[in-house]
């Protein structure tokens, strides 16, 4: 057990530092230079309160230092949990502004892709031995996923808010009610979550029912579901190991999937502008908010990875063969 | 790399995680296949594929929509009725004969930008699958034949690039660079996209390296790299022909999400900045349903038509997937 822990941590350990190191020297890479692209924002008319400011930013933003140390100084400030301050929202935190964003995006994401995950696991299972549901469910999400999904968000957003009136188009929270533990702000939460949720949901399911249907059917035809059926088992139940064994390689295809749709999480909120991190990394990079931008980096690596160390655990209470494996013996 | 990653892979080299699925693990069962000619076939091996492949029906249609789509994609711009980027009528026209899909919000003719941003999105398409395919090709080649510590490196490498979301890295490069050409977007997402196609040859060489073929390959003192690229590649050229296929309707479908956030080729004409401008612009608010609605349809039928081929190419590929 500690052995596996220990590897996987160990891999987690890595890709942050990779993560961490990238959000580092993006900056420093690219053409051009963020301390006169900041200055561009004073309108300065003298070369010399140019050149005055240009030393003072260097200092302060630590650029005049050698690589190594600015390197050494950007981790030292992430582990004081320091990601430096916003220039879009002069003078908040970037902690602070991601921590406000955060919950929208969780309350987004985690619903989308657990539901998604499961029902379409469900539904695909079905779908591998109903001729009815094989027609219908098939074709449908190899459509969901054809489409780009930034059109399907738009096409949502015009249909169901802009000209049936069921949903409010854009937004997290309705307009003019006070935040509060009251109906009416619940209620406004609510309606403006369920669009980018559904949206999100549809592709995912999609994808994931092909997925198991393709596995369900895969597994029914290995040598242990006929040898089952041969012993005389009833289908319910060599569907039933069919089903437990199919879930594995799709579990880990979740993990695989979701620096995707973690990113892809950017496009919904902006769509429907709801008020989340994706939201907030657009804003940042349009408004060329550096700091901001490369802090909300690091926190949706940090997610992503955190997410994998739940789906590690996950996989271990479902396969029997980890935990044997864990213990020495012999899979 | 982890046990758990082996069991994924190696029980079944479907892609789930990949942005599109649809690859069935080779020696599937059959599934659904359409219904093909009665008469079996009895031709010479070279025209077998052939044979089939006329004769099934999805590859003909998914192929044959795809075909139109990419004319319309190279001749359309000679056709197209008006210049794509310019003042050409009255904002706001609905659809008529005259502009087919009307005109939006700066009076550009929808149907003729529609037209000129076919070709860039093939060209994405195709740099991406092409970059994605060659990189994850040789990773995939190099870790399943070597093995080892070299193939616990390159794994380490894959799942590295997994993690890391390549929307939000393009974001913040794309902060900071002011200008990209459409090349730079598809070589980006083919050097994204790769880690899939990686672990799934890397499985498939794996197996097939402990084939008594190989062995005899390796007896006759063929060098390594002869072996993968003459005896174990040809083993799976109908995976690496549906995965490319695959990767290019993704490559495309990533590429509309990018120019949706202005993060596309600056030239500012593809598919996907059509749906950034309508966006911005309000054409949701104003109900300019024709500015945002033609060019995410086309690109579904697009990817749509290129889905149906690749589970055609499948049956034909695949014996096991043939009704005869």
């Amino acid at each position: 057990m500690t052995r596996y822990f220990a590897r996987k941590i160990g891999l987690y350990i890595l890709a942050f530092w990779a993560g961490v190191t990238i959000d580092w020297a993006i900056p420093r890479l690219m053409p051009g230079n963020p301390i006169e692209a900041y200055l561009a924002r004073f309108s300065l008319n003298s070369q010399g309160s140019w050149t005055a400011l240009y030393k003072l930013f260097s200092k302060a933003f630590g650029y005049n230092l050698p690589l190594w140390d600015q390197y050494w100084h950007y981790w030292d400030n992430l582990f004081h949990g320091n990601l430096g301050i916003s220039i879009y929202a002069f003078p908040e935190k970037v902690t602070t502004m991601v921590a406000q964003a955060a919950p929208y995006t969780l309350a987004l994401l985690v619903p989308a892709i657990v539901l998604s995950y499961v029902l379409g696991n469900r539904i695909g299972a079905i779908a591998a031995r109903r001729k009815i549901l094989d027609n219908t469910v098939l074709p449908l999400g190899y459509l969901f996923q054809a489409m780009p999904y930034a059109w399907l968000a738009l096409a949502a957003a015009f249909y169901l808010a802009q000209l049936e009136r069921w949903f409010p188009v854009q937004g997290g929270s309705a307009v003019g009610i006070a935040s509060g533990f009251t109906w009416a702000y619940i209620w406004g939460l609510v309606s403006h979550w369920f669009l980018p949720f559904l949206t999100v949901f549809l592709v995912s399911f999609g994808g994931w029912s092909i997925g198991m249907r393709n596995l369900v059917i895969y597994e029914l035809e290995t040598d242990y579901a006929r040898y089952l059926r041969a012993l005389g088992a009833r289908s319910r139940l060599v569907r039933r190991y069919a089903y437990r064994n199919a879930v594995l390689p799709q579990l880990s295809g979740l993990a695989l999937a979701l620096g995707t749709v973690i990113g892809g999480n950017i496009v919904t909120e902006v769509v429907f502008q709801y008020p989340g991190l994706g939201h907030l990394i657009y804003i940042a990079a349009t408004d060329q908010d550096y700091s901001l931008l490369q802090g909300i980096f690091i926190f949706i690596i940090a997610g992503v990875l955190v997410a994998n160390f739940l789906i590690d655990i996950v996989y271990i209470v479902i396969d029997p063969r980890t935990r044997l494996s864990m213990q020495g013996a012999v899979a | 790399m982890s046990d758990v990653d082996q069991a994924a892979t190696s029980s079944a080299p479907v892609a789930p995680g990949a942005p599109l699925t649809g690859v069935r693990a080779p020696g599937a069962a059959p599934v659904g296949g359409a219904p093909l000619g009665r008469k079996a076939y009895s031709g010479g091996r070279r025209w077998e594929f052939l044979y089939f492949a006329v004769r099934n029906k999805k590859l003909v249609l998914g192929l044959g929509v795809e075909i139109i789509f990419v004319l319309a994609a190279i001749i359309g711009p000679y056709f197209a009725p008006y210049p794509p980027k310019q003042f050409v009528a009255p904002a706001f026209l609905h659809p008529s004969a005259k502009h087919l899909f009307g005109t939006s919000y700066f009076g550009q003719d929808v149907f003729s930008l529609l037209l000129y941003s076919l070709r860039n999105s093939y060209l994405v398409g195709f740099l991406g699958a092409a970059f994605a395919g060659v990189i994850g090709l040789g990773i995939g080649f190099i870790a399943g034949w070597r093995g080892g510590w070299l193939d616990e490196i390159l794994q380490t490498f894959t799942y590295i690039v997994v993690m890391i979301p390549s929307l939000v890295l393009l974001i913040v490069i794309g902060a900071y660079l002011k200008s990209h050409s459409a090349f730079f977007e598809g070589v980006f997402i083919g050097v994204t996209t790769w880690p899939w196609v990686a672990r799934a040859v890397r499985a498939q060489t794996f197996t097939l390296r402990q084939r008594d073929f190989v062995d005899l390959a390796r007896l006759s003192g063929k060098r390594g790299p002869a072996i993968v690229l003459k005896d174990i590649a040809p083993n799976m050229a109908s995976y690496i022909l549906l995965a490319f296929i695959l990767l290019f309707g993704s490559s495309m479908l990533i590429a509309v999400n990018y120019d949706f956030l202005g993060l596309g080729p600056t030239s500012g004409i593809s598919l996907g900045d059509m749906l950034n401008l309508a966006e911005l612009w309000s054409g949701l608010q104003l109900h300019l349903w024709w500015w945002f609605i033609p060019p995410g349809a086309a690109m579904t039928i697009m990817v749509a038509a290129l889905l149906v081929a690749n589970v055609g190419l499948d049956e034909v590929f695949n014996p096991k997937l043939r009704e005869t």
